[in-house]
Parts: structure tokens; sequence; C-alpha cells
């Protein structure tokens, strides 16, 4: 008794704080008819925007993939002076709030920042440009690979390395046969969520962007955009967009695990 | 060139390599590359009068000087914007709610020293005022400035210390509060009553009229007529008290990035245009009040006259900042958040 109520209290809980608030997202896009919701989707603004977020995901993601599964490797399976700090590093973007972590890149690379005059004498931009929206991308969802791959790795240890290491293989080689097949699957769940993450980010993006429509925003600072300017369908419309692509990837991550598990259970 | 077509001489590698070139020509390459483009980095409110008047602006430009023009926009809390353009946003004009922001650009050196001489009407090519919207019928009966610091009232009005639009209705309403006596002690009353500090006018305006939270939005003319345009003529009410302030949203060219990018004549085209009489009527269709008084004329009806006191009453923006919005001005002396 007491564990089905459990059971309806989380049912109830998850319903109202993720399954309803999907759901409004979805009627609200839909509220004024597919016509207007994808005619919101199709103007030229919408679409830089979305093209933006991909490009963004798309240079930050496999950035994140290799400095994750680099931080993660080194703190699995050596010791070195500094490790506990690399770890304390690894998780910092968790710990701060995202306004910081995209101010930090226009203290450093602004007009005012340390670099701004070098950066502006030689022509180039970092922030309210690309650069500095992957930055800050990339420092915001730096922590899910790594964080997925540690634990893993530290559970799998470091016997089968050792082993390879002793019938001859070198470091990368043995990185490539032992290390990278054992953690395939958590892998590709570490980056499937750091690409949600990366396309849904809005706080340190907002704060590098500059928000010049059509140019430096996101489908995140588009949604905002266009419900400050009283147009809620679209806002609506693009915010089901963005959910939808976090939609495809999770769904994603959760097919790859059942795979996973599956083969698991044939080879054990 | 119809000789060639003839001329057996011309081989016909010859000729398809300038059939080539002339294709090359044709392709809207060379056009692009022409294309100027300019960023007007603004405030919350002036969104859809700066869409309309970009794509008239570009049509008139194209028509004058040959050149195709894009006018790309960037809005937000104006005091954000001036710190974004500070930080290297390259706007090539901003066109901020008020004085002090583009103050602080021109501080930083970006901006002559003397920009606001440099157009009429100090640079401000419309203006606006602040009045109250409230809900439909005014249930709380709101008439004046002293109905709003009554206990258990919710006043919704933006941050003054990111948003422009704030620091005219928190002025608005000392200037009222100074006739009567005690101003401080009154505005301090008044923000008493607000819930919750947007950090912009827009943001401010969808918490009452999206949201429906709060009794009374303060807000900018044209932001309020825009509010009944967008939610239905029957939802809210404009109410003007007694006496409010004039506010002069300023206009200027960036002169670093002008230079920088070569957009100088465009940019100052580009201002300019705004004191024209077609500009002029885009901005009173928008609810700005036009500068020019034959257009301000037949709008008379949307602008009822009133009694209005400048920002010279304050000594100017840069006394106003110091003495109210600095840290530890005025407002920090009044404003305890969760009381």
């Amino acid at each position: 008794m007491a564990r089905r109520l459990a059971l309806l209290a989380a049912l109830l809980v998850l319903a109202v704080l993720f399954l309803l608030p999907l759901v409004a997202v979805f009627a609200e896009a839909l509220r004024r008819g597919w016509d207007v919701a994808l005619a919101a989707i199709a103007e030229p603004d919408a679409l830089a925007a979305i093209s933006l977020t991909l490009l963004v995901a798309a240079i930050a993601v496999p950035v994140n993939l290799l400095g994750g599964v680099a931080a993660a490797w080194c703190i699995a399976k050596f010791d070195f002076p500094g490790k506990r700090l690399l770890v304390t590093l690894v998780e910092l973007p968790f710990a701060v709030s995202p306004v910081i972590s995209g101010l930090v890149w226009v203290l450093l690379f602004g007009a005012h920042g340390w670099l701004g005059p070098w950066l502006q004498a030689h022509g180039l931009r970092i922030v309210f440009a690309l650069p500095g929206l992957v930055l800050a991308t990339v420092f915001v969802t730096f922590p899910f690979v790594a964080r997925t791959l540690i634990p893993l790795m530290q559970d799998q240890g470091r016997e089968e390395e050792e082993a390879a290491a002793t019938l001859g293989a070198g470091g990368l080689q043995t990185f490539f046969r032992v290390t990278l097949p054992n953690i395939r699957w958590a892998l590709l769940s570490g980056v499937l969520l750091c690409n949600a993450r990366a396309m849904g980010e809005f706080g340190a993006v907002s704060v590098v962007s500059g928000h010049v429509r059509g140019q430096t925003n996101t489908m995140p600072l588009h949604v905002e955009i266009l419900y400050n300017e009283y147009q809620f369908a679209g806002a609506f419309a693009v915010a089901a967009l963005l959910a939808l692509l976090a939609l495809v990837t999770l769904g994603a991550k959760a097919l790859l695990e059942r795979l996973a598990g599956r083969q698991a259970g044939a080879a054990g | 060139m119809t000789g060639a077509r003839t001329d057996p001489s011309f081989a016909a590698p010859a000729r398809r390599a300038l059939l080539a070139g002339a294709a090359a020509l044709a392709l809207p390459v060379p056009a692009r590359a022409q294309e100027a483009t300019l960023l007007n980095v603004s405030y919350d409110p002036t969104r859809e009068f700066y869409r309309d008047y970009n794509a008239a602006f570009a049509t008139q430009w194209r028509a004058r000087s040959g050149q195709a023009l894009r006018v790309n926009t960037s809005h937000g809390g104006s005091g954000r914007q001036a710190r974004s353009v500070i930080d290297g946003l390259e706007a090539d004009v901003v066109t901020l709610a008020l004085a002090y922001d583009i103050d602080s650009i021109a501080d930083r050196g970006l901006i002559a020293a003397d920009w606001q001489a440099r157009l009429p009407q100090d640079s401000a090519p419309y203006t606006s005022t602040i009045v109250f919207l409230v809900r439909k019928g005014n249930p709380k009966g709101l008439r004046d400035w002293g109905d709003l610091a009554k206990p258990g009232l919710q006043v919704i009005t933006p941050n003054p210390k990111t948003s422009g639009g704030a620091r005219w209705n928190y002025l608005a309403a000392w200037a009222w509060a100074q006739r009567q006596g005690n101003p401080e002690e009154f505005v301090a009353r008044l923000y008493r009553n607000v819930p919750v500090l947007d950090t912009g006018a827009r943001g401010s305006t969808t918490t009452f009229a999206q949201r429906g939270l709060g009794d009374v939005l303060l807000a900018w003319e044209n932001e309020a007529h825009l509010a009944l345009k967008e939610f239905g003529e029957g939802r809210f009410d404009i109410v003007a008290p007694s006496l409010s302030i004039l506010a002069e949203p300023p206009v200027a060219v960036v002169d670093r990035v002008v230079d920088r990018r070569g957009t100088r004549a465009v940019a100052e085209a580009y201002l300019q245009g705004l004191y024209a009489p077609e500009a002029q009527r885009l901005a009173a269709r928008h609810f700005y009040r036009p500068r020019d008084a034959a257009i301000l004329a037949e709008h008379a009806a949307t602008f009822p006259s009133l009694d209005l006191v400048t920002i010279a009453a304050f000594g100017g923006w840069r006394e106003a900042q110091k003495t109210h919005f600095a840290d530890g001005g005025a407002f920090d002396r009044l404003y305890r958040p969760g009381r």
C-alpha cells in the first residue's frame, strides 16, 4: 500500500512538474493553428536562430566530447598532483550561475576586457559573435560528458589497461582498443545530454549574444524576443520546436541505453 | 560584341570564358558586397516602430544612393544595451531611452562628447511620457500619483537600475511628490507596492498584461497604447496623471564604430531621417509623440496635453543619475525588496 502511494505521488509530481508544462508549450504553439506555428518557424529570423543554435551545438558538443573524455581518462586512470583540483574544475560549470558563465567571457574578451583591446586591434570578434556563443555553451555544458564517464571509468578500474600495457600496447592503442569500447554507451549518452543542454542554454548565451536579430540570436533567445513582442503563438511554436529537439535527443539516449543493456546482457 | 559573335577567329574557349565572366558579373555576389548594414542598438519598446522605419529608410536609401541596406536591431533594457555597446557590441547607431545611457557610452570615448548637440531637439526625434495602465473600468479608482501609494495596491514598474523607462517612471513620481512636499517618503511608499522589478519596460508590460499581475502599470505612453492594441481595447484603460515627465529618448551615431566600418554617411542619414515628416508620422502611429508640431496636432486625440516637467528639473541626467540611481543613491535608500 505504502509503495503504491509512493509510486502515485512520484507519478503525480512528474505529471505536474514535467508533463504539464510540456503539454502547455505544444498546446499554446498550436492554439492558433498549424499554419501560424509553421509560419513562425519559417520566418527568416527564426530560421537564422535555428541554424545558429544547431551550428553552436555542432561545434560545442564535439569540443566537449574530446575535452570530457580527456578529463575523465586522466581522472579515472591516473594519479597526479592536482587531481582533486581537476575534479572540482570539471564540476565548476554546474555550480556557478549561467550568468557568470557568460559574464566571464565579456570580462575577458569584451572591448574593455583583458584581451579586448588586442582583439579589437586585430579585428577579431569574440563576444557578441559566434565564438562567444560557442565559448559560453562549451563552458556550461562541459561537465555532461566528463561527469557521465568518471564514475563508470573509476568503477572499471585500471586492470584491463594495465594488462594491455604489459602486452606491449601504447597509450593511444590502449585507449582506442580497451578503454573506448568499455565506455562507448556511457559516452554516447553523455554526448546526447550535452547536446540537449547546448541547444537549450539561455543564461550564459544571453549575456554574450548582443541579441542582434537574425545574427546572434539562438533559439532560446528568439523565443524570449517573440514573447516580448506579444507574438505568443510564434514564441511557443519556436519553444515547441526546441522542446521537440530536446525530446528527440532524450529519446535517442533512451534507445541507446536499451540497446546497450541488451548488448551487455548478450555479452554477459 | 555583335562582331565577336560572328568572328570565326573568336575561339570557343575565349567566348566561353567571356560568357562565364558576364554570368559571374550578373550573379548577386558583387551586389551583396555592395549591401550596407547598420546595427541599431535600441531599448525595449521601440521594436515595432523601428521595424517599420528600417524598412522605410532602406527603400529611401536605395532610391537615393543605389545601395541596398539592411538595418539590424537589438533590443533590451536601455542600461544593459549601453553596457553591451561599451563591451564591444558594434552598434552603428544607438537609440536609447535616456541621454544618460548615451553619455556613459560617450564617457568611454566611443561617441563624441557633444553628441547631443549634433541633431535637433537635443537629439531626441520623438518624445513620450509616463502614464498609468489600469484594468478595464479602473476598478481601484486610480486617478493620480497619490493613489498609487495606498497600502495593498500592486504597482508594476521595472528596475530603475537596468531600465531607462523605469527611471522616467521614478522621476515622474518624484516630480509629482515634490510639489506635495516629501518626495522621498512618497516614492518609498510607492515602491513598497511593487511586487517585482523586471529588468526592462517590455518585461513589466508582459508581467502586467499577459501574466495579469498588479493593479497598475507605470508605462511609457507608447507602451501603454501598444498594450491596448495588442491585448484588445476591452481589457485596459489608460489614465493620465495630473503631472508627468517629458521623456526624451535620444539617438546618436557611435563614432568609433561608423568610422571603423565606413558607415558614417548612412548612419547619419538614418538618424536625420527620423525628423522627416514620414518618420514623424510613423512615430505617431506607434504612439510616440512626434516633435513636428503639425503632426502632433493631427494626433491630438491620442496625445492629450499634460503638465510635463523635463529632466532639467532634476539638473540633467548626470545629476539625476548621481542623486537617485547610482549605488547608495536615493533609490537604494528607499527601496527594500520583500518588505
